[in-house]
């Protein structure tokens, strides 16, 4: 080999000009749309000379509440992406029948199935969920900021670099073919030689450690921070299922990341933990990766009841009916998550004893949830619904998780799961649950906290249109599914014989459609609500009557949060203070100690994508240089000792100035 | 598939009236024993269900009509949130429901234990005194099914065939990564992995000709990895064992290590006999014989004896660089 | 923990009081808690590469075993140069806590000393292992024996990176409250890895040179 090519090799690694998918036309609109967009982006960022800003104010922000923003801001972004893979499936399922083979080679197609699996629960549901703990956790327990505010941003950026690395794989090489699981051997470099399964360990490394630090420092918080009064018996519901989650997420994440630096170091040293030969166990694989990933389900479903817990009292104008008990739930799901791990593949031949012990286990888990569901009801009952858009989409969950749980428990019962394992019924299942649970759980989120973050409402109208859109979409799209699955078909098929199954796709394909209408609504939601925002401002801080902390304060809250530190009597604390004629203090104001922002963040993060990135196409030079620059940066970063600073008194006292004025004009 | 396809016809007419009382999903009326017993188990499951589901989705919907905010009828008590009765209730209630269902999961997950021999081909019906269940060993390759008949040193590609009301005993493993053997109409699928058996029982009773594939993806020819199952009358498997003898050739390991490099959408193929312990040694991953089996490695393991001790003196450089891994790319 | 602090909730005629005017409240050893729980998420890292050993370590794959491989002299060695080096840090802390500089740079240079032994043992013996054909590729037990002895020298080795950085600190700005709180981050991680080591020794090393 000549001196070029192999400085080319340590340079490029595996890189060449053929894994730029010119020959896709598919691929190829994609990169034109998706350049065109971001060119626009870009260009108006720079033309309006937002770049200051935006740095200044958001990307090096310790602010928890501007990254809860962000946080939510990547999440939607990427449930577009995700989305589209959705659509993408049903369109081929629909059509590809007999002699058509539908629009999506395999090669496209296995793809497409991952990627929509890995964004969605990585890249959407994650940073959704994360974004909400992080916005309101800290305004729950009249706190400051979280407990390492800079720790924050990192996470932040790290959950950004995996999410633009799995975004990056659509236009250079490929995204795995594996499923979003990537069992081996199927993941191991015999049968997946390309770079998907590359893109696919290092995105959720990197995005891992960002969810692992964002979990030790939300429970941090949560446990040091809460303002005087609130005893544990006396956090929000919200909170306490946000402790619950931070608790699985990192007794969980470290699991996945050790699972994926083994499947990495096979794939990149020849090792055999998980390969067919010289001993590798590959059934060891997928039970390590589901005891990351059982909890991982509870991780996104149980800050979501916190959130319907949350609306359900707030919008029924009374007390949560049943809070110990709501609160023993959750601990009671958080403690037995880690005893279901193995209903995943009860058809790898465990004996029966064992299958039955984890079938009767994930049963049990029904019986907390079951009472949640109670206790919601019984919220309701004797209350006072208002039936804004937060609360339709609470009721909605109600009768649609109702199902998803009934089947989720069927396919607990091991013989019925040897039927229905792998099939569209599975897929239904799951789906009835992530959507009609967590999707419509953050969906209520964004409506309910959205006037607190921003200070004004969104826009009702638009907002129940696109209830009814997801709610009938989804119905729509699953029903087919749950019906095909006991027709025993089953899931990552790209092409069909049975034309007689055809019109069940195509009914899904239509539900699927009626979703994208639901989200074409919330985001004009979004444009109305902004153009409107003036008529639809909230001057209170409190516009649907709330009951927990963050509501006491303006909207949206100044970077302090709390001119003083609440002091709490009442598990419905800010509720407590208006019953019994609370007066907000108006002097004795004193300067607020707080973080500083810092680019330190930003910095890692894109560093260590830089890393990722050259890790993935085997790019040895600059895998050592980028690592090494993270090795410096973080340790130059620890010499920065100057890391937060006083607003002063007087600004202090002009921003509450600003607030008595504002309260004033609500109540004339 | 006609009777689904008509009877889905029919459900499709009938939905808006009487949800899945028209249809006739395969799952729920399936021909085979076992399968049938499965989806027995689904139906009750489902019921028992209903029973709180139902309940609670009508409470959802009365609660949010009855205690709308412009309702000012309804009773309003802010405060009232807890009732140890109720508490006990919405605990009690979900409990008692998870026992029943707990007993039920206990017992026919060892019923239905896919290693556990039949000991019934139908209800009411025993399996025949000195009946032996017809054996088939599956193996799943990239990307079609090979099923090798002992009893009958036959194999086939992609199709299998069974007499009907005898049980049936399948050795299930794979040649690279990991599918699911699956035939709806007859049992529950189970896991074909590379280098491991797995086994399933099943007895079909009904004639008929039924879809067979793999339920676990597999990589890219996985959407063909179908097969098909005929159900048969003795004298008709008997006519097909013949056949298959009649025009096939011998499949040979060397036939064998040709097959199982990567296809897609293969079709039927028979042979009309198998070279001796072919299947033990796709089992162990040693149908080229200059790899050692995983057997023997195991027995050796086992022994606590490495090559050091058994061949190799000390002292010699690389000395347990015996079988140096080997990866198939395709 | 903040409601575990004396905090006056009613007023001297008993009406609630729903702010407190007093100042500032920081949480008190925050970033210790969550140091802690950090290392309990590595715990459980290595809680999985124990596991994986505990499956994979028998599969020799017809090569060779823990008894044919391991020199329980050199580990013995290696493990005294790691409980040392746990003392010394020990030793660091308590001048630590005397606000004296000179012996804390003292004890924690010992201290990076020994972790380097132990490093340079520990990869004599890769080295030792791979040049005799018993590399991570040979077996999925020399697989996990690698991934999981390599994962705690890998520790050790970043822990020796920030001990050199923390010493550069103490040098230039002293027993700063921030120093010594990192100080004891340092030492929490420290002697982490001691216990960890100590199960490696014993469930890896110990018995599976045990007939």
């Amino acid at each position: 080999m000549s001196e070029p090519s192999d400085l080319a090799k340590l340079i490029f690694g595996r890189l060449t000009w053929e894994a730029i998918p010119f020959h896709e036309p598919i691929l190829l609109w994609t990169f034109v749309v998706v350049a065109l967009v971001g060119g626009v982006v870009v260009g108006a960022v720079t033309k309006y000379k937002l770049w200051g800003y935006l740095w200044r104010e958001w990307f090096t922000s310790i602010d928890h509440k501007k990254i809860g923003i962000m946080y939510i801001v990547l999440g939607l972004v990427m449930l577009l992406r995700g989305f589209t893979d959705a659509i993408m499936m049903r369109l081929q399922q629909a059509m590809a029948f007999g002699d058509n083979v539908g629009y999506l080679p395999p090669e496209h197609y296995d793809q497409i199935f991952t990627a929509h699996g890995v964004i969605m629960i990585f890249f959407v549901a994650m940073p959704l969920v994360t974004g909400f703990m992080n916005y309101v956790v800290p305004l729950q327990i009249g706190a400051r900021d979280v407990a390492f505010p800079f720790l924050n941003n990192f996470s932040f950026w790290m959950t950004t670099s995996g999410a633009v690395l799995v975004m990056m794989s659509l236009f250079m090489g490929e995204f795995a073919k594996t499923g979003w699981l990537a069992y081996p051997p199927l993941s191991g470099i015999a049968y997946s030689p390309g770079v998907g399964v590359d893109y696919y360990i290092w995105s959720l490394q990197i995005a891992g450690i960002g969810t692992l630090l964002s979990g030790i420092n939300l429970i941090a918080t949560i446990v040091k921070m809460r303002a005087p009064g609130m005893t544990m018996m006396k956090m929000p519901i919200f909170t306490w299922t946000s402790l619950c989650t931070n608790v699985l997420i990192v007794a969980a994440f470290p699991v996945l990341t050790a699972v994926l630096a083994l499947l990495a170091l096979d794939r990149y040293t020849g090792t055999n933990f998980f390969t067919n030969d010289l001993g590798g166990n590959a059934m060891m694989y997928v039970n390590l990766i589901w005891i990351w990933g059982h909890p991982e389900v509870y991780i996104l479903i149980l800050p979501v009841f916190g959130i319907f817990s949350e609306v359900v009292s707030t919008f029924s104008s009374k007390r949560l009916f049943g809070y110990a008990s709501m609160v023993y739930a959750t601990v009671v799901i958080t403690i037995l998550s880690y005893l279901v791990w193995l209903h995943h593949f009860f058809t790898m031949g465990s004996g029966a004893s064992v299958n039955s012990f984890f079938g009767i286990t994930t049963m049990i888990i029904s019986i907390p949830t079951g009472a949640k569901i109670f206790n919601w009801l019984f919220t309701m009952y004797h209350g006072r619904i208002r039936f804004d858009v937060p609360m339709l989409w609470t009721v909605g969950f109600m009768i649609t998780f109702v199902i998803g749980g009934m089947t989720g428990v069927l396919l607990a019962v091991p013989p019925a799961d040897f039927v229905l394992h792998n099939s569209l019924f599975l897929i239904a299942h799951f789906h009835n649950v992530i959507i009609g649970g967590v999707v419509f759980g953050l969906m209520a989120g964004i409506n309910y906290w959205f006037p607190k973050a921003f200070g004004f409402r969104l826009d009702p109208v638009w907002g129940k249109r696109s209830f009814w859109f997801w709610l009938i979409g989804f119905w729509v799209a699953f029903t087919p599914l749950y019906v095909l699955g006991l027709m025993g078909v089953t899931r990552r098929v790209s092409h069909f014989q049975d034309s007689s199954l055809q019109i069940w796709f195509q009914i899904a394909a239509f539900g699927a459609v009626l979703i994208a209408i639901g989200i074409v609504c919330m985001l004009i939601q979004f444009y109305v609500s902004i153009r409107d925002r003036h008529a639809l401002r909230d001057e209170s801080g409190d516009p649907w009557g709330g009951r927990t902390l963050e509501w006491s304060t303006s909207s949206p809250p100044p970077a302090y949060n709390f001119a003083f530190t609440p002091i709490v009597h009442d598990n419905d604390a800010w509720h407590d203070m208006k019953q019994r004629g609370y007066e907000r203090p108006l002097q004795g104001f004193k300067p607020i100690h707080m973080p500083k922002n810092t680019a330190a963040g930003i910095v890692l993060a894109g560093l260590s994508s830089v890393c990722g990135f050259a890790l993935i196409w085997h790019m040895w030079l600059l895998v050592g240089l980028s690592f090494a620059a993270v090795l410096v940066a973080a340790i130059v970063h620890t010499f920065n000792y100057k890391r937060d600073f006083h607003i002063p008194a007087d600004e202090v006292v002009r921003t509450e100035e600003t607030r008595t004025q504002q309260l004033a004009a609500v109540h004339v | 598939m006609t009777t689904v396809k008509t009877s889905c016809r029919h459900w499709l007419l009938s939905s808006m009236l009487l949800p899945l009382a028209g249809c006739n999903p395969i799952l729920l009326n399936a021909p085979g024993d076992v399968a049938a017993q499965q989806g027995k188990l689904i139906v009750d499951s489902t019921f028992l269900m209903l029973l709180i589901i139902v309940p609670v989705i009508a409470l959802t919907l009365l609660f949010a009509w009855r205690y709308r905010a412009s309702n000012r009828e309804a009773i309003y008590k802010p405060d009232w949130d807890h009732s140890t009765q109720l508490e006990l209730i919405i605990w009690a209630a979900p409990l008692v429901i998870i026992i029943a269902l707990g007993a039920m999961t206990w017992i026919s997950t060892h019923t239905l234990d896919p290693y556990r021999p039949l000991d019934r081909i139908a209800a009411n019906k025993p399996v025949p005194e000195g009946v032996k269940p017809l054996v088939i060993e599956v193996v799943a390759l990239d990307w079609k099914w090979l099923f090798l008949y002992p009893e009958q040193n036959i194999a086939t590609i992609n199709e299998i065939a069974a007499p009907v009301d005898r049980p049936i005993q399948f050795k299930i493993t794979a040649s690279t990564v990991m599918n699911s053997f699956y035939i709806p109409a007859l049992a529950g699928q189970i896991y074909a992995m590379p280098g491991m058996e797995t086994q399933l029982h099943a007895v079909m009773n009904t004639a008929g000709d039924y879809e067979g594939f793999s339920a676990n993806y597999s990589g890219a020819g996985f959407s063909g990895m179908r097969f098909r199952f005929h159900g048969l009358s003795d004298a008709d498997f008997d006519a097909w064992v013949a056949k298959s003898r009649a025009d096939g050739n011998t499949l040979s390991r060397a036939d064998y290590l040709q097959l199982e490099q990567p296809s897609s959408n293969e079709a039927v193929k028979h042979y009309a006999s198998v070279a001796p312990d072919l299947y033990k040694a796709i089992l162990n991953r040693c149908v080229d014989t200059s790899k050692m089996c995983m057997n023997e490695m195991m027995a050796i393991d086992a022994g606590g004896k490495g090559p050091k001790h058994a061949e190799h003196g000390e002292g010699n450089e690389h000395a347990y660089d015996t079988a140096p891994p080997e990866h198939h790319h395709h | 923990m903040s409601d575990a602090t004396a905090f006056v909730s009613t007023d001297a005629a008993g009406n609630p009081i729903f702010h407190d005017a007093s100042g500032d409240h920081h949480p008190e050893n925050g970033t210790l808690l969550g140091f802690w729980l950090y290392l309990m998420s590595d715990c459980l890292i290595f809680a999985s590469l124990f596991a994986v050993y505990g499956v994979l370590g028998h599969s020799y794959a017809a090569g060779p075993t823990g008894a044919d491989l391991f020199d329980l002299k050199l580990v013995a060695v290696n493990t005294s140069m790691l409980l040392l080096s746990s003392i010394t840090y020990g030793f660091a802390m308590i001048a630590m806590q005397k606000r004296r500089v000179a012996p804390v740079q003292f004890w924690l240079a010992i201290t990076g000393l020994f972790g380097m032994a132990f490093v340079g043992l520990e990869l004599y013996e890769f080295h030792h292992l791979i040049h005799e054909g018993a590399g991570p590729q040979r077996s999925a037990f020399l697989s996990s024996f690698f991934a999981l002895v390599g994962t705690h020298g890998l520790h050790v080795t970043f822990g020796i990176v920030w001990l050199v950085t923390l010493m550069a600190q103490v040098g230039k700005f002293g027993l700063t409250a921030e120093n010594q709180r990192r100080l004891m981050c340092l030492s929490m991680f420290w002697h982490f890895l001691d216990v960890i080591w100590i199960g490696v020794f014993t469930f890896v090393y110990l018995m599976g040179v045990l007939p």
